[in-house]
């Protein structure tokens, strides 16, 4: 079943044209890294998914919802997309728990009692049940990034997005975080992540898709592009 | 005549007394609405509701009239003498409602012009959250209301903290010149003293005294709360 589904995408800030035309389908349980230089529109793409940036034109499908139509209720969407940063962006005024409890007390409307078993179980997953009534200033930022994939798990959601979840990282946090990233992947979840970690990339895509200036150039298992890439573009890239 | 004389020969400390009571009431009153006022305009002015949106050639495409109105309003109120304000409400606003008690007219008048700095406070207070709080909060599906309530405004009324105390110090005051419409405050108290008596030193720095010590208990209790705000971040 296809899960995301993009048709003729653009975006322009200005006069910039930071996604010229794209189209691609994602199915159910897909994981997709998307990489390519900075500047070539892989983040925007990716905020593209969930509105977070308003597409200038073109079509996106995800779940069989027409999300670009306006008449579609956002905040119930987004609530089956999940959303990991690179700059964590976890709530300061929050414990660490209270973080993961929030959305599904406020949206989901559990229980108190129900939100902190949720949370708590998830903390477990990331490592970091003893950190629950930790300030997220007081964690390292391969803990706050932990903690910020529990939050947008607690939602359950369909898809996670994860823009480059590890370029904020000293190195020797790098690998706590790409392991949970792992975990997640073998539920069978769908996922779009923009990344630099090429090594990691390899191994936990099931697809490539390479941007560059605003195109897909490359389109394939991460083997085929990366060991046979098809553009002189994403050989030089590669090749690095 | 001696200090002590002034101020408590002939039961004249009642007026202080008396004044003390209403300065207070007006400040508690003034500063509910004006807080009511300031985080209301600060929202409109920070909302994004572009109702021509559509019309994405026309000028009219980036209007936003509830922060165009939140403007107007702050520039108005800022623009203006207290003063000016209190007499026009006395006098122009209420002049044809006698019935209305002095003391809610005083308490509307200064609401209002709080209200207009106690928005800009709170605005900066909220523009200097990252953005990154408030994608954070929508991609996990709250709404714009629901991650202003629960995620931005928390955060920025505690950064606005500071400024926020120096604006209800300002205020308090401030009500000094509600005897302009007969209000018998503090300050109006000291000048019936001072009629009385025919001495200005004594029941001035009497009215300076009891501001001062005022706004020196408000600091404290202030600190304190910051202080716990503080602690209780620590302790996370």
């Amino acid at each position: 079943m296809t899960m995301i589904s993009v048709k003729n995408l653009k975006k322009t800030f200005g006069t910039n044209r930071v996604l010229r035309d794209i189209d691609v389908e994602i199915e159910e349980g897909e994981i997709v890294v998307v990489v390519g230089s900075s500047g070539s529109g892989k983040s925007t793409f990716l905020r593209c998914l969930n509105l977070l940036e308003e597409p200038t034109s073109g079509e996106i499908i995800v779940d069989g919802v027409k999300i670009t139509d306006p008449h579609v209720n956002l905040n119930v969407l987004r609530q089956t997309i999940g959303m990991v940063f690179q700059q964590f962006n976890l709530f300061p005024n929050l414990s660490v728990i209270d973080n993961i409890k929030l959305a599904p007390k406020k949206l989901r409307k559990f229980s108190d009692q129900k939100a902190t078993k949720l949370a708590r179980s998830l903390l477990d997953d990331v490592g970091l049940l003893d950190k629950a009534d930790a300030s997220p200033n007081s964690l390292s930022g391969g803990q706050k990034q932990r903690v910020a994939i529990a939050r947008a798990l607690a939602m359950e959601p369909k898809i996670m997005l994860f823009d480059e979840p590890t370029s904020a990282l000293d190195p020797e946090m790098i690998g706590e975080v790409l392991d949970v990233i792992r975990k997640v992947a073998k539920k069978g979840m769908t996922m779009v992540i923009v990344t630099h970690e090429m090594k990691f990339a390899r191994e936990v895509g099931t697809r490539m898709i390479f941007l560059d200036k605003g195109e897909i150039i490359e389109n394939g298992t991460p083997a085929q592009v990366m060991d046979h890439p098809k553009t002189e573009r994403a050989k030089k890239f590669f090749a690095k | 005549m001696n200090f002590w004389e002034v101020i408590f020969g002939g039961g004249r400390w009642l007026f202080l007394w008396h004044g003390l009571e209403v300065t207070l009431v007006l400040t508690v009153l003034s500063l509910i609405l004006g807080s009511a006022i300031g985080v209301l305009v600060a929202l409109m002015r920070t909302s994004n509701l572009r109702p021509f949106g559509r019309m994405k050639t026309s000028r009219l495409a980036n209007f936003n009239p509830l922060a165009s109105l939140g403007k107007i309003y702050v520039d108005i109120i800022r623009g203006t003498p207290l003063l000016v304000q209190l007499l026009i409400m006395y006098y122009v606003v209420f002049g044809s409602y006698q019935f209305m008690p002095k003391i809610f007219v005083a308490a509307v008048a200064f609401g209002i012009n709080s209200g207009a700095y106690i928005a800009e406070i709170i605005r900066g207070g909220i523009q200097s959250i990252d953005k990154g709080q408030m994608e954070a909060a929508r991609s996990l599906g709250m709404s714009n209301w629901q991650a202003m309530r629960l995620v931005i405004l928390p955060q920025a009324m505690r950064n606005s903290l500071p400024a926020l105390i120096s604006e209800f110090i300002a205020l308090l005051k401030e009500t000094s010149v509600v005897g302009w419409i007969g209000l018998n405050d503090i300050m109006r108290g000291a000048d019936n003293i001072r009629f009385q008596t025919a001495t200005a030193f004594q029941s001035l720095f009497a009215a300076a005294a009891m501001y001062l010590i005022l706004t020196a208990i408000f600091t404290r209790v202030m600190a304190r709360v910051e202080r716990k705000l503080k602690h209780d971040d620590d302790q996370r």
